[in-house]
């Protein structure tokens, strides 16, 4: 029974010190000195107004990525006891005594130092030495555009640690796939996979890449297992079925869930809540909610409505009419009792305030010259009859005789008369109109879009035809209560698509760059100057690793073609597991590098330095990988290894007085004097701040 | 030739022009052709082979090149047009063999390539976009030959260097240059006819039988074909384009002055200008963007409200007395032209005032933002007379030139620098409201990069004191034009953005034939075409690609699993795979790339990979009816497959039957009309007929 009494307890530790060097190193690299500045320093002052917001629960759209990169950044300032009270509105600005401005930093150092450690563990995973793992991890300590990146409050750097997370735990992965697959520890890396890779995009859409790449990666090993003629079919079908529930199942619930927590946590209205659609608007706090509250469910005969535009493009906005202020309202002709619209009926719109009917008629519109022009009739002459009928079309309707409802129907007007539609044309009046946008009929319906539909959003019913009691009516809230709770993932589709539609009108910036620039890094950021004693902080790499990493690419680019080449005429340079290996590594840090940088050649957006970097973590990692296989391969002898391992420390020597010679600008101090920072400008192309005396 | 006959006699009908929505309607294309017969100069961001085709097609039928083709729905009257379209039609009509020819080729199965023809022939998109002067069908008709004579060179590779393997290979360049110059579309060809080389070339590498000599060989083949041959081709048809193009016309603004120098009836033609610029010249400076205007002031003053109350500054893009400017000292106020002042020239770094010639104020910039750009300067003129303040003065330089260096008239590219804030002068391209009379805006930059935007050249220069030099010395050389005419088509293409709040069509709308496009006639009275597929074609080519998916993976995985196949099994996956898959690849490289362009699409840019869909429907019916023959006993399968070809042949033709007034026209009310007897036939709510 109590056998295993009789042996001692005995735990053994296996501590790789390689490891908990690096760690230590990578984090004092990181974290030292990490609340200085106390200023807001450069995208700290967009990302602060979501910490802020996060504090404060209000709820906001940023076009930028996806929440989760928000949520860890506003978890440091939860932690650290942030209330959100700090106005984000200059970059340079002195934090106040409440912003924690360590623990809101401390999130992205950490991820940053964690990344030294993982690119030991991936070149270890990797099958290489641990010579060339090290190698890798410390070049990746001393890059200085990477530490600069990490000790603020950004994103990238996170983003960078999920990306590197990843792909470890698919190594990992696929290493236990060889001897001991369905075991805890290959559930265990696998599942881990796909929980890093959502968290990648979940920081920003830039982790998409990395996430197709390891699919692909996945897809071509696969393929390999369904040629594997020792496995039966069904033990196939299981691996199958793990790698699509790790790898596509688990990441997609993952991505979901973080906007369920964003929405969640963001419940009051806010400053962006335009942007949405009255439904979503009324399912926040405060705002739009507020006044819808308690207002009748279906639109009926007499109501008092306002109409709001569906499409929120350019700026959200109302059916409105002059000589007086937002909202106005629109009444349709009253009957008693109320008799509710329902799809199809004809109506007629009555301007609340001058009662004027809407009218259109075949004139051109002021801007739209193909499409008629829209009024509120006045009955001037008699030449030209009012032509005030629409007809209600509810376009998400479930049936034929479906009601009109207060915020959830999209309704479309068709004019009777000339079937014209009445549709915003997007189009700003001039000055007489007041700029605001123009209305239009548009005759000839092409298909749909959502400029043509509008929806009900605040709505009032007055039963009584005196015109005093009618107006207390009016204004007390009514009867019944509209259901307005929309389901998550009506919200979530709606919140996804603002995200990835909603276009910021170009910002020129003075630090954009192309990508041309980023490889020979021919351009840099000024993150941040002190107005006084005029210390800097810089997003600029460590150059001699940017030059070295490159020669590397080519290097292997080169080798690769050449054996590729070569072995198709069955001739054979090295051996079959060393030309494995080459490809395994080569496909991994050099499709990694491709997919995370030539994307940017497509896009339209204002791009910056930073964007490399993820790319450049990856062509980081293939420096050691080509040096390696230089020696293993191509010294054969003794006396060009020992030069090589010579050149090697030399090498990396002035890495390290790179890296401690553009200290003063990642760190911010010390203070160089302007002779000093003259002599950094190493590049005509950078932008080094010297103040003239 | 079927459809080619038909084709012509269809057309006797609509005698009006037809036309297409925006600007991509034979009005267009018939207008370059009579460009070209009348030699005019024009711009279009295609490149020039397809309409050099329809004018020449038109010279030669006696078209004289008159009709002005001003609106669409203008009767053609006794203008001689059938030339033009007949010739569209008949390249549009040889679509149909291609098909076939290459159907065959690449399945060895007639009646798969009966199908894939038959598809072409009786779809109703093919047939109305080839009745037209458009370029589609001559597009379409290189893509095809490119294909074609592709998938023959690969079936000559038994016999390579043997002449018919030369013939089709050189045909193939022949064919690629053909495409590009049609429109840039045809590079998805390339890509495609590319894809396959090397995929031969490393089936050749490694065969290893073959030494290195001949690989060398067979690569430079290719090189010389595929490569050399096309780019010859490309450029000569620009070079004839530049040479028949020879008097000014519609396109010259689109061009820098240098190029417009070459251009009789141009201002710029055979002229004669000081060389160097000198205090007292009277210039006029060009905008380096394209179609960037002429920097101009006039007496109105920007609005209340915008900025500050100072006279407008603005690019004009038609030459007029407000464009000249004087160029003066920053500090002194003499008139350089008093005949006992010595000539002074402007160098390169100098500080310089721009004074208005017609008001006599100066070019003025200070911190106020530009009216629509906002994060840039506000550009004025200001001061009386010449007498204004420091912020009239800008430093003039010139890229890529060390100070001190004369500035020189056209060829200088000029940068102002104004001296208070460090901005530059720039157009921004945006469009001035009506108080700007819908000028160009004009703004002072502070974001110092290299962009045509904020680079100018001196065009018109005028000093009495200095000698004339022509002109002709500055006439750009071949390469140069070359290399200026695409950079201003890929601005041009990448310039046509679909406005905000306007219904454009998406790539996802294609292939479900959700919506067409209307070539002629609005209204019931009219005489109507529309552009729709055969519904029933197109949908059958879209269930086609999502079966060929699943056989193709089906297939795949059961030799990856190490399946043994019978003979004839293997034949059929091999067409499958191959021939099949080639095929797939020219689908998704036609289709695809459409989701990654910003630039307005328009549905008939769907109709290359609708070609590549058709004939792979074809493979892939015949694949799947030959395998389910298979399968069953030998009577009962032949029966099987021959009605199976039967039914789809006819569910086609009567297709065909119901919607052929598509293309021939209708006339009488709208299908949206219940009394239309097309109105059973609108199938979709978005089709309008």
């Amino acid at each position: 029974m109590l056998g295993f009494l009789k042996q001692p307890v005995v735990v053994t530790a296996e501590i790789n010190m390689n490891l908990v060097a690096l760690t230590v190193m990578g984090l004092v690299n990181r974290l030292w000195a990490l609340s200085y500045p106390r200023a807001v320093v450069f995208d700290e002052v967009y990302y602060g107004q979501f910490v802020s917001l996060y504090m404060k629960r209000i709820f906001f759209v940023d076009d930028s990525g996806p929440p989760f990169g928000h949520m860890l950044l506003a978890f440091g300032g939860y932690l650290g006891g942030f209330d959100g009270n700090f106005l984000w509105n200059r970059i340079g600005a002195e934090y106040s005594m409440n912003v924690p401005v360590w623990s809101l930093r401390l999130l992205p150092a950490l991820t940053g130092a964690l990344c030294v450690p993982l690119a030991y563990q991936i070149l270890v995973e990797l099958h290489f030495s641990h010579c060339a793992a090290f190698g890798a991890a410390l070049l990746i300590l001393f890059e200085n555009s990477l530490i600069t990146q990490s000790r603020l409050m950004l994103l990238e750097s996170v983003l960078i640690f999920f990306i590197l997370l990843a792909i470890l735990s698919y190594l990992k992965f696929y290493n236990l796939q060889k001897c001991s697959p369905f075991t805890a520890g290959w559930w265990f890396w696998l599942l881990l996979t796909g929980v890093a890779c959502s968290c990648a995009v979940g920081v920003k859409y830039m982790g998409l890449f990395t996430y197709m790449l390891l699919l692909a990666i996945a897809g071509g090993h696969s393929w390999h297992l369904i040629g594997d003629q020792t496995l039966s079919n069904v033990s196939v079908l299981c691996h199958l079925l793990a790698r699509g529930l790790a790898l596509v199942v688990v990441p997609v619930a993952m991505y979901l869930s973080f906007f369920y927590v964003h929405l969640t946590v963001l419940y009051r209205s806010g400053p962006h809540d335009q942007i949405m659609t009255s439904a979503f608007q009324a399912s926040l706090e405060g705002g739009l909610a507020r006044i819808t509250q308690g207002q009748p469910l279906e639109v009926a005969y007499g109501s008092q409505i306002t109409l709001r535009n569906v499409l929120g493009k350019p700026v959200p906005c109302w059916l409105h009419s002059h000589k007086n202020t937002y909202p106005i309202r629109q009444q349709l002709v009253v009957s008693n009792p109320p008799r509710p619209v329902r799809h199809g009926h004809i109506v007629q719109l009555v301007h609340g305030i001058t009662t004027r009917y809407l009218n259109t008629h075949d004139v051109a519109a002021p801007l739209s010259p193909h499409s008629q022009e829209i009024s509120c009739y006045i009955d001037y002459n008699i030449s030209m009859p009012a032509q005030n009928l629409w007809r209600v079309e509810i376009v998400n309707r479930e049936s034929d005789t479906d009601v009109w409802k207060t915020i959830l129907s999209e309704v479309r007007f068709v004019h009777v008369n000339t079937s014209a539609v009445l549709k915003l044309s997007g189009a700003s009046l001039p000055e007489w109109g007041y700029r605001q946008l123009e209305i239009i009929g548009e005759k000839l319906s092409k298909g749909h879009h959502q400029s043509m539909l509008w929806n009900v959003e605040e709505h009032r019913y007055g039963k009584s035809q005196e015109q005093k009691e009618r107006e207390v009516e009016l204004h007390s809230p009514t009867q019944a209560d509209i259901s307005k709770n929309l389901s998550f993932m009506a919200r979530f589709t709606e919140l996804q698509w603002k995200i990835l539609t909603l276009k910021n009108e170009d910002t020129e910036h003075k630090y954009s760059s192309s990508p041309l620039d980023w490889i020979t890094m021919d351009t840099n950021i000024a993150y941040w100057f002190h107005p006084i004693s005029g210390a800097q902080i810089h997003l600029i790499g460590n150059i001699l690793t940017w030059a070295s990493a490159n020669v590397a690419t080519l290097v292997y680019v080169c080798l690769f073609l050449w054996y590729l080449l070569r072995r198709r005429r069955k001739i054979c340079d090295i051996p079959e597991d060393a030309w494995r290996l080459w490809v395994s590594a080569g496909g991994l840090c050099v499709g990694g590098w491709a997919v995370n940088y030539l994307p940017f050649f497509m896009m339209e957006k204002t791009l910056f330095l930073y964007h490399y970097l993820p790319a450049l973590t990856f062509q980081i990692l293939l420096i050691p990988v080509v040096l390696q296989h230089l020696t293993d391969h191509l010294c054969r002898s003794q006396l060009p290894k020992n030069m090589f391992s010579a050149l090697m420390v030399a090498w990396f020597s002035s890495i390290y007085l790179v890296y401690r010679t553009f200290s003063p600008l990642t760190y911010g101090e010390p203070t160089l004097s302007a002779a000093e920072l003259r002599s950094l400008r190493w590049k005509d192309s950078w932008d080094i701040l010297i103040r003239k005396h | 030739m079927v459809q080619g006959e038909r084709c012509i006699l269809g057309k006797q009908l609509p005698v009006h022009l037809s036309f297409l929505f925006f600007s991509w309607d034979e009005t267009h294309f018939g207008k370059m052709g009579s460009y070209y017969i009348n030699r005019t100069f024009f711009f279009d961001v295609h490149p020039p082979l397809g309409k050099m085709l329809i004018g020449l097609a038109g010279y030669l039928s006696g078209y004289n090149g008159t009709f002005p083709f001003q609106k669409p729905g203008d009767r053609y009257g006794h203008h001689n047009y059938i030339g033009m379209r007949g010739f569209c039609a008949f390249l549009g009509s040889c679509l149909v063999p291609f098909a076939y020819l290459i159907v065959l080729e690449l399945s060895k199965s007639l009646s798969a390539a009966l199908l894939a023809a038959s598809i072409l022939i009786f779809d109703t998109g093919c047939i109305t976009l080839s009745q037209y002067i458009l370029l589609d069908p001559i597009l379409m008709f290189f893509l095809m030959g490119a294909v074609l004579s592709m998938v023959k060179y690969n079936s000559c590779a038994v016999r390579p260097f043997s002449a018919p393997w030369w013939f089709w290979l050189s045909l193939t360049g022949v064919n690629l240059a053909g495409a590009i110059g049609v429109k840039f579309v045809g590079l998805f060809v390339v890509l495609l006819v590319g894809l396959n080389t090397v995929y031969d070339l490393w089936e050749l590498l490694g065969d290893l039988s073959l030494s290195l000599v001949t690989l060398g060989k067979h690569l430079l083949a290719r090189v010389f074909c595929l490569i050399l041959l096309p780019l010859v081709l490309y450029t000569a048809q620009f070079a004839v384009h530049f040479a028949v193009l020879n008097k000014s016309g519609p396109g010259d603004g689109f061009f820098s002055s240098a190029f417009q120098s070459r251009l009789i009836g141009n201002n710029l033609h055979n002229v004669s200008v000081p060389e160097h610029l000198a205090y007292g010249s009277v210039i006029t400076m060009k905008n380096l963007r394209m179609a960037g205007g002429y920097l101009h002031s006039h007496w109105h003053l920007y609005p209340e409200g915008v900025g500050a109350r100072q006279q407008q500054v603005t690019a004009y893009l038609h030459k007029d007395l407000n464009n000249l400017w004087v160029i003066k000292k920053h500090d002194s106020n003499t008139d350089h032209l008093d005949p006992s002042c010595s000539v002074e020239f402007v160098r390169h770094g100098d500080v310089i005032r721009l004074e208005h010639k017609e008001t006599s104020r100066n070019l003025h910039s200070h911190q106020h933002e530009a009216p629509m750009t906002r994060k840039h300067f506000q550009v004025t003129g200001y001061g009386i007379n010449g007498t204004g303040d420091a912020n009239d003065f800008w430093r003039i330089e010139v890229v890529g030139r060390k100070s001190g260096k004369r500035i020189k008239v056209l060829r200088s590219q000029i940068r102002l620098t104004h001296l208070a804030t460090g901005c530059i002068l720039g157009s921004s391209g945006k469009t001035l409201p009506k108080w700007g009379w819908e000028q160009v805006e004009v703004t002072c930059t502070p974001y110092v990069k290299e962009t045509p935007n904020a680079l100018w050249n001196v065009e018109d220069h005028i000093n009495p004191k200095l000698p004339n030099i022509s002109l002709d010395v500055l006439k750009p050389s071949f390469p140069e034009i070359l290399l200026e005419s695409h950079m201003v088509m890929i601005r041009g293409n990448s310039g046509l953005k679909p406005k905000e709040n306007e219904v454009t069509s998406k790539p996802w709308h294609w292939p479900i034939n959700y919506q067409g496009l209307r070539f002629s006639g609005v209204n019931e009275t009219d005489y109507r075409v529309y552009l729709l597929g055969n519904p029933v074609v197109w949908w059958l080519n879209l269930v086609t690609i999502g079966l060929y998916l699943l056989m193709a993976t089906c297939t795949i995985v059961a030799i990856k699993r190490g399946a043994q196949l019978t003979v004839e099994f293997k034949e059929l996956s091999e067409v499958l795979l191959h021939s099949g898959g080639k095929i797939m690849l020219g689908w998704l490289l036609h289709y695809l790339p459409f989701f990654m362009m910003g630039r307005v699409l328009y549905f008939h840019h769907y109709f290359p990979a609708m070609l590549f869909s058709s004939m792979l429907t074809g493979i892939t019916w015949d694949t799947l009816l030959k395998f389910c023959a298979g399968c069953l006993s030998c009577s009962m399968g032949k029966r099987v497959y021959t009605y199976g070809m039967l039914a789809l042949m006819l569910l086609i033709v009567y297709s065909f039957y119901l919607f052929h007034p598509l293309s021939y026209g209708m006339v009488g009310p709208m299908a949206s009309d219940p009394n239309s007897p097309m109105a059973g036939l609108r199938w979709l709510e978005s089709w309008e007929f």
